[in-house]
């Protein structure tokens, strides 16, 4: 572990605070290189904290830990700076450019202090559970997955995965000899069938829904009330509104829960072609790339131009200076309150169809991920003529599956552990 | 007393290897065997190869081993197994006449290097605050070693059984090594028995071969060894008969005799080659077996009947064999007999083959618990090079199971033991795709030169073929058009784009005639070597798949844990787990992972444990 790893290890900006962590052997340096100099060893010091170029990047606590009695096990630093995201954003980018230095993948932190001996296996797998389940939705759903209930039939997915391995290899190995036929009659038909169950759980709602809420992107051209709908929505003035064209420029994100199920309101800058302004025209890529992200989008353009699935929304429903849309799925008026009930109720229940019901376990994207290789290897078994490639594809859903059950590779396994982890913990 | 850097005991297939090697990377060897002029016979079946041991006698070849080498200068019949399958799981099998194979073994011994061979028994092993330290022979000689690689076959407490008969040896009319046995009982080393079993010797002229179908040799040119140039032997055709109901009542009323089933053979045989009576009695709704007539030699008239193992009273094998079609005037020349023997656990040895507890005491082929010659001879190498490199102070040829199929058998015996004797499967191998018998030089001469196990005269070759890998490799990387391709008449899109020659060659419908006209004459110099760079381009996108997996594992294979690894020490692992990890004794993490039954959880404690080792 050569390589000395940062992260921001407190919430999300903005907050009032950021704490940065540095873990490695290059930690000081970086402090050095950011201060100018290492404060005392264990004590909160008050640095002014400069990009290479001289400039400041903030003025900020930072603690100088040396290892190995730290919580890695390694030399540390924590800055403690202003929590804006500009802020943050220009520290990272400065430790970035540190060439000993590299962001921290998801949980690599822990797992250095695993790796160190700071804290055993019970430990950190009981930091995994502290750290999820912040809801009552969320704790039943880890409950279901805890109880056993996608292992068991992972399991017995495996088993099945066995019996058809064992159907080629006995095809291939023992060509010679009169007593292995060729492969069962049903074998392809076999997996077909186990191609589309896998299938069944990869098409059911996934965990991280319940962690980061429905996804709805409000979005449409400049001045068409977005911002007016997402503070209503959010029921806070959390976007400024203005009737002038281009307020918006940045991506403005709100969580909320609504009837109790978790929510993420995404207001973005008014899509129009030509922008001369070029923080306006950044601002609008992202808001395209927010439509890719958006379960589900409520637009408030022209009839028919936004992206597929979206809800057609007649804003400013009081204003008749507006042409009206042809056949909008919803009229709303966020200053007279007309329609935002409907669009909640409507919300909430479009919402609750995308998230996992009660005590369902739910997939995280991991398991999505390894699942989704095991179903496309299992169609590709049933499919290839070449029975030697039938048996690597059989091996590598058997892999998978393995690595849903934990019965892999240590590596594999201690990545599937410590990538439950938020980053920088 | 004479002095050697490894004395080999025993000429069997594994011995031979071993002495081989070691004396091809320049150790003086002595090879000590009760007979001088059975080194190399052919102990069972008159063929060498198959379905994944023909993968072990290439990957021997790959080290300029001695098999395959005997294998062509003895071969009367070529046959590639699995023809109409993937090349990863095809097996290149000949048949022998036995004596050319035998005088093949002995000449190719005479011009590995420094290499003495001894008559004699070995009576026991000079062992010196339990290090090995040289060998006592029967008439009282010393040859004093560092290493000793034992290679002695069933002959360790070997015992002979044909109906209500008993016998003790290992081959009939041959002494078994019992001494060695009680010695080696008395370092109280794990052992246990298994048992194999041979079938009976037909006289060839008693059969009636125009009832029967024939099976002619391979009429294309392919050899045992990457070296092989031409056909040495005549040709000669096999036979098939078959098993019917007559046959199975014979068995079936003689059950009752076979040690088999009358108890007196204790021990676990082969689930894959099991004896007539096993395969009547487990797969009793078969009404027929296949049995393959293969001769045995050029100029003997004994033909060996595979498929028909047994060690059922000499008078009902001939009743029994009577009843088939071809057989019914047949005789019998040698009934056939079942061997129950000592063998090693082997999860008492390192991956070296070296035994944990006996330093410089390595054990190589079926004291081990594996059958056949090319199980043997793989492990014969293996060993003898370890020794070889611990007494030269060089480094051995790094295997792995990602890179042959002698490192998945060495691994599989070393850390799950044996239940039934260990026979090589492809399906034993996860990472088969890239260990095709057809790419052993290519995956193992390298290594093999570094380690010192290559003779000039390979190696010569050796480079040359490396050129010319480089040139086809060259123009393999020329791009041509999907309309060029169709404009030759080539079922391929016109506007596939443009492509590298490596890349077309992923489609079903180009192989590597469809692309001879853009490459140069090159490629029909060496067909066999473009062969081989054409599957690696055709599997290219399937062995890409597995790189993460061999870089979890390589990784993971770079954390040792050693024989003195303190299980018991750490905190977090059951009993369970101390006690399977004890017996196996992974040399590194990524083998502990292949422990039957070891928990992510316990593999994850390893990982701590090891890493605050090595810090």
């Amino acid at each position: 572990m050569a390589d000395t790893i940062f992260a921001l290890s407190s919430g999300a900006p903005p907050a009032a605070i950021g704490v940065i962590r540095i873990s490695g052997p290059a930690a000081g340096e970086a402090l050095v290189q950011l201060a100018g100099k290492l404060p005392q060893v264990r004590r909160a010091s008050f640095l002014h904290l400069r990009d290479p170029a001289g400039d400041t990047l903030d003025r900020a606590l930072a603690l100088w830990l040396p290892g190995p009695g730290t919580a890695t096990g390694e030399d540390t630093v924590e800055l403690h700076c202003h929590g804006g995201r500009a802020v943050i954003g220009a520290l990272e980018a400065a430790l970035a450019a540190i060439p000993q230095l590299r962001r921290a993948a998801p949980g690599e932190f822990t797992r250095r202090a695993f790796a160190n001996g700071r804290i055993d296996l019970a430990e950190a797998e009981g930091l995994v559970d502290l750290l999820s389940a912040e809801t009552e939705l969320q704790r039943r759903s880890a409950l279901a997955m805890a109880g056993g209930a996608f292992s068991r039939t992972v399991d017995s997915w495996r088993e099945r995965l066995l019996t058809f391995s064992a159907s080629v290899e006995a095809v291939l190995d023992f060509d010679d000899e009169d007593d292995v036929s060729a492969l069962p009659a049903d074998f392809a038909a076999g997996l077909t069938a186990l191609c589309c169950e896998i299938r069944a759980w990869l098409s059911r709602p996934r965990a991280e829904m319940l962690k980061e809420g429905f996804r709805v992107v409000l979005a449409g051209p400049p001045n068409a009330g977005k911002s007016t709908l997402f503070n209503a929505l959010v029921e806070s003035e959390a976007a400024i509104t203005a009737p002038i064209a281009g307020t918006t420029r940045d991506v403005l994100t709100r969580p909320v829960a609504l009837d109790g199920v978790p929510f993420l309101f995404v207001d973005t800058a008014g899509l129009h072609e030509g922008s001369a302004d070029a923080i306006e025209a950044i601002g609008i890529e992202r808001a395209r790339g927010e439509l890719d992200h958006a379960d589900l989008v409520l637009w408030l353009g022209e009839e028919g131009m936004g992206p597929q699935g979206t809800w057609e929304i007649e804003a400013q429903a009081d204003r008749h200076d507006r042409a009206a849309k042809q056949s909008p799925d919803f009229r709303v008026s966020a200053r007279t309150g007309e329609g935002l009930l409907a669009l909640r109720t409507a919300l909430v229940a479009k919402a609750r169809e995308g998230m996992p019901r009660p005590g369902e376990a739910a997939l995280n994207a991991r398991q999505h991920q390894l699942l989704s290789v095991a179903a496309e290897r299992v169609g590709e078994a049933a499919e290839h003529a070449d029975p030697l490639l039938a048996a690597e594809a059989l091996r590598q859903a058997r892999v998978a599956c393995d690595g849903l059950l934990g019965r892999t590779t240590t590596e594999d396994m201690l990545d599937a552990l410590f990538g439950q982890f938020c980053i920088g913990k | 007393m004479s002095t050697f850097d490894i004395v080999v005991i025993g000429g069997g297939h594994a011995g031979v290897e071993a002495a081989a090697v070691a004396a091809r990377m320049r150790a003086r060897v002595a090879l000590v065997s009760f007979d001088l002029t059975a080194i190399g016979a052919m102990s069972c079946n008159p063929a060498i190869g198959g379905l994944g041991k023909g993968h072990l006698v290439r990957e021997v070849d790959a080290f300029d081993g001695v098999i395959a080498r005997a294998a062509d200068a003895a071969a009367i019949h070529y046959r590639m197994l699995n023809r109409s399958k993937g090349s990863a799981v095809q097996g290149p099998r000949i048949q022998a006449d036995r004596t050319l194979f035998k005088d093949a073994v002995q000449r190719l011994l005479l011009d590995q290097g420094d290499l003495t061979q001894i008559e004699g028994e070995a009576a026991a092993l000079n062992l010196v605050g339990g290090r090995v330290t040289g060998v006592r022979l029967g008439d009282g000689a010393h040859l004093s070693a560092p290493a000793v690689v034992l290679c002695t076959g069933t002959f360790l407490g070997g015992r002979l059984f044909r109906g209500e008969e008993i016998m003790e040896g290992g081959r009939i009319a041959e002494a078994s090594a019992r001494k060695l046995a009680a010695q080696l009982r008395e370092a109280s080393l794990p052992m246990s028995r298994l048992k194999t079993g041979t079938p009976p010797r037909l006289d060839g002229r008693t059969i009636d071969w125009a009832r029967l179908d024939e099976q002619p040799s391979d009429s294309d040119l392919w050899f045992m060894s990457a070296m092989g140039k031409a056909r040495i032997n005549p040709q000669v055709f096999c036979a098939i008969t078959r098993t019917n109901a007559r046959s199975h009542d014979v068995i079936r009323e003689s059950l009752h005799r076979s040690p088999l089933f009358s108890g007196a053979i204790g021990a676990r045989g082969p689930r894959y080659c099991p004896s007539i009576e096993d395969k009547i009695h487990r797969f009793a709704d078969r009404d027929s077996h296949q049995i393959f007539l293969e001769p045995e030699g050029l100029d003997s008239p004994l033909v060996y009947p595979n498929g028909i193992s047994t060690s059922l009273p000499a008078e009902v094998q001939l009743a029994m064999l009577r009843t088939m079609e071809g057989l019914e005037t047949v005789e019998m020349v040698v009934p056939g007999y079942a061997v129950e023997y000592d063998h090693i656990d082997p999860r008492a040895l390192r991956p070296s083959l070296e035994l944990r507890d006996i330093p410089g005491l390595y054990c190589a082929g079926q004291i081990n618990g594996t059958t056949g010659y090319e199980e043997a001879a793989a492990q014969g190498l293996v060993a003898g090079m370890h020794a070889a490199a611990a007494a030269m102070g060089c480094e051995a040829a790094p295997l792995d199971r990602a890179n042959s199929y002698m490192a998945v058998m060495i691994d599989d015996l070393t850390l799950h033991g044996v239940s039934e004797p260990y026979r090589m499967l492809t399906a034993r191998a996860e990472y088969r795709l890239r260990l095709r018998a057809n790419n052993a030089t290519t995956r193992l001469t390298p290594l093999a030169i570094a380690a010192g196990c290559i003779g000039p005269e390979r190696t010569a070759w050796f480079t040359q073929r490396e050129e010319r890998r480089a040139r086809l490799d060259a123009q393999l990387d020329r791009e041509v058009t999907g309309a060029e391709l169709a404009n030759a008449g080539l079922p391929v899109r016109r506007d596939g784009g443009r492509l590298a020659l490596r890349e077309w060659l992923r489609f079903n419908e180009v192989d590597l005639k469809a692309i001879e006209p853009w490459l140069s004459v090159d490629a029909n110099d060496d067909s066999e070597l473009a062969a081989e760079m054409a599957e690696d381009a055709a599997y290219a996108p399937y062995l890409a798949r597995q790189e993460s997996e061999l870089r979890d594992l390589r990784a993971s294979e770079a954390l040792p844990l050693g024989d003195d690894f303190p299980y018991g020490a750490i905190s977090g692992l059951s009993g369970e787990m101390v006690e399977r990890l004890t017996s196996a004794r992974p040399a590194t993490l990524a083998a502990a992972g292949r422990v039957p039954g070891v928990t992510p959880a316990a593999l994850a404690a390893l990982l701590v444990h090891a890493r605050r080792l090595a810090a």
